[in-house]
């Protein structure tokens, strides 16, 4: 089970909670996370489902590198964080 | 008379009030979120685009008022084709497919229908008040769009659109940077339409082109639809058949630059404008803050000042930051600067409302 979470941030826009999902890349957990959490999607990935560009999302303290196709791969207990860049503010 | 006005700023959502003799800010909402567009609808739902730097565009809904949001749908552009080539013709950079700003918000004809204009250049048609949005596929796949390029923003936007209010299948758009464009069938056709509009800032075959011109604002007469204004980015355009032929006006005082426009909803003739000096100097001219207007359908123009400041003040005034109410005496304008001000006499004497908002990106009665 990968653990995803957000920042706070985020959560002041709209609800976010963090959850335990099992996955083995970044797209099939958030695939499952905004398949329950369906408004949080489109605060994250844009309207062609890449990142947005003062998005980040990092597994295990780094950064992802597919940010179009969300391809990184998860280890079973990966935590990733999603929260908005210093940019974009 | 409206004594209700919606001020969309850099940092919030405000109503303005007017209660016995004096209007004041009575509400304050959405605090921290750039807003580009309202609209209350005919239920009073009000519409607010967001604009949040991080997490993208976003739509707010609220059915009292303002004290309570919920997220409808937001516009979304479809799956980008991997084989497309969709290039902005003057940056040669490729166009996003993705929503970049809520540029307008209408109300259709019919209960519930809502029309809303994007950047980077679609147009999406609600019939459910919000509920879900379509992209207007007609527009957006007609391949003189691809000739649309964006001006001050990085993609082109549509930014006016007016429902005819005499033929609801009459549907018209103004886009920075391509010109007015119009659907007689209720948004299944379109076609640019534009003679006479001319373009400074292009080489010398494309001064006529109506399909690359830059409207910042198209505004329509209520009463009488025929009769449309533009504040063009080189100067003042007036058209009296639809929007098919533009004559260009020469005689704004001090300039005839500057992003917004509003026509009386009755008089035709009577326009008023809130100049800058210039393409590359946007600020009032010689620090005065005045608003031009017109009487006499651009033969002359008056220079209205009263209660503006008329030393030091730079303000610019944006595109949607001018308003005029269904009765025609009142008008509203906000400034980059954080100024409000409104008049109840045609524009001849001014009040200010607020020294203190947010850069102010649209107003609009209620």
């Amino acid at each position: 089970m990968a653990h995803l979470s957000f920042t706070a941030n985020l959560s002041r826009q709209t609800a976010c909670p963090e959850a335990d999902i099992p996955a083995t890349t970044i797209a099939q957990l958030f695939n499952q996370y905004f398949s329950q959490w369906p408004e949080v999607r489109h605060y994250v990935l844009d309207d062609q489902g890449e990142v947005r560009k003062h998005v980040r999302v990092i597994v295990d303290g780094l950064n992802i590198q597919d940010r179009r196709k969300l391809s990184d791969k998860l280890r079973p207990k990966s935590e990733v964080f999603v929260f908005q860049a210093l940019s974009g503010g | 008379m409206s004594h209700q006005l919606l001020v969309g700023t850099r940092k919030g959502f405000f109503i303005v009030e007017k209660h016995s003799k004096d209007w004041e800010i009575n509400h304050a909402a959405l605090l921290g979120n750039p807003v580009t567009m309202l609209l209350k609808d005919r239920d009073d739902t009000l519409h607010v685009a967001i604009e949040h730097g991080h997490y993208g565009v976003k739509l707010k809904r609220s059915r009292d008022g303002g004290q309570t949001w919920d997220d409808p749908a937001t516009p979304q552009y479809p799956a980008k084709p991997e084989t497309e080539i969709d290039l902005d013709p003057i940056r040669q950079t490729s166009l996003p497919w993705d929503l970049k700003r809520i540029w307008s918000l209408e109300c259709g004809a019919n209960q519930n229908e809502l029309w809303c204009g994007t950047l980077p250049g679609g147009l999406f048609h609600s019939t459910d008040g919000g509920d879900s949005w379509q992209l207007v596929e007609s527009l957006w796949n007609h391949p003189d769009r691809k000739l649309w390029a964006g001006g001050g923003a990085d993609y082109p936007g549509i930014h006016s659109i007016m429902v005819d209010p005499k033929d609801s299948n009459t549907i018209r758009i103004g886009v920075s940077c391509g010109g007015v464009w119009a659907s007689f069938d209720g948004g299944k056709k379109w076609d640019c339409h534009g003679e006479g509009m001319r373009a400074e800032y292009v080489p010398p075959e494309d001064v006529y082109n109506p399909k690359i011109q830059d409207p910042h604002r198209v505004v329509q007469c209520k009463s009488s639809p025929d009769h449309l204004w533009i504040q063009h980015h080189n100067g003042i355009f007036r058209s009296t058949d639809g929007g098919r032929h533009w004559k260009e006006i020469e005689t704004a005082r001090p300039s005839a630059f500057g992003f917004a426009v509003a026509v009386h909803p009755r008089k035709p003739d009577t326009a008023w404008f809130v100049p800058g000096v210039r393409d590359d100097e946007r600020y009032a001219a010689n620090g005065e803050l005045v608003v031009s207007r017109t009487n006499d359908g651009g033969k002359s123009f008056e220079v209205l000042r009263n209660g503006l400041p008329q030393k030091h003040a730079y303000d610019l005034v944006y595109r949607h930051c001018l308003d005029i109410d269904e009765t025609g005496d009142h008008l509203a304008f906000g400034s980059t600067t954080g100024n409000l001000f409104i008049s109840e006499d045609q524009g001849d004497h001014w009040q200010q409302i607020s020294g203190f908002l947010p850069p102010v990106y649209c107003v609009r009665f209620a």
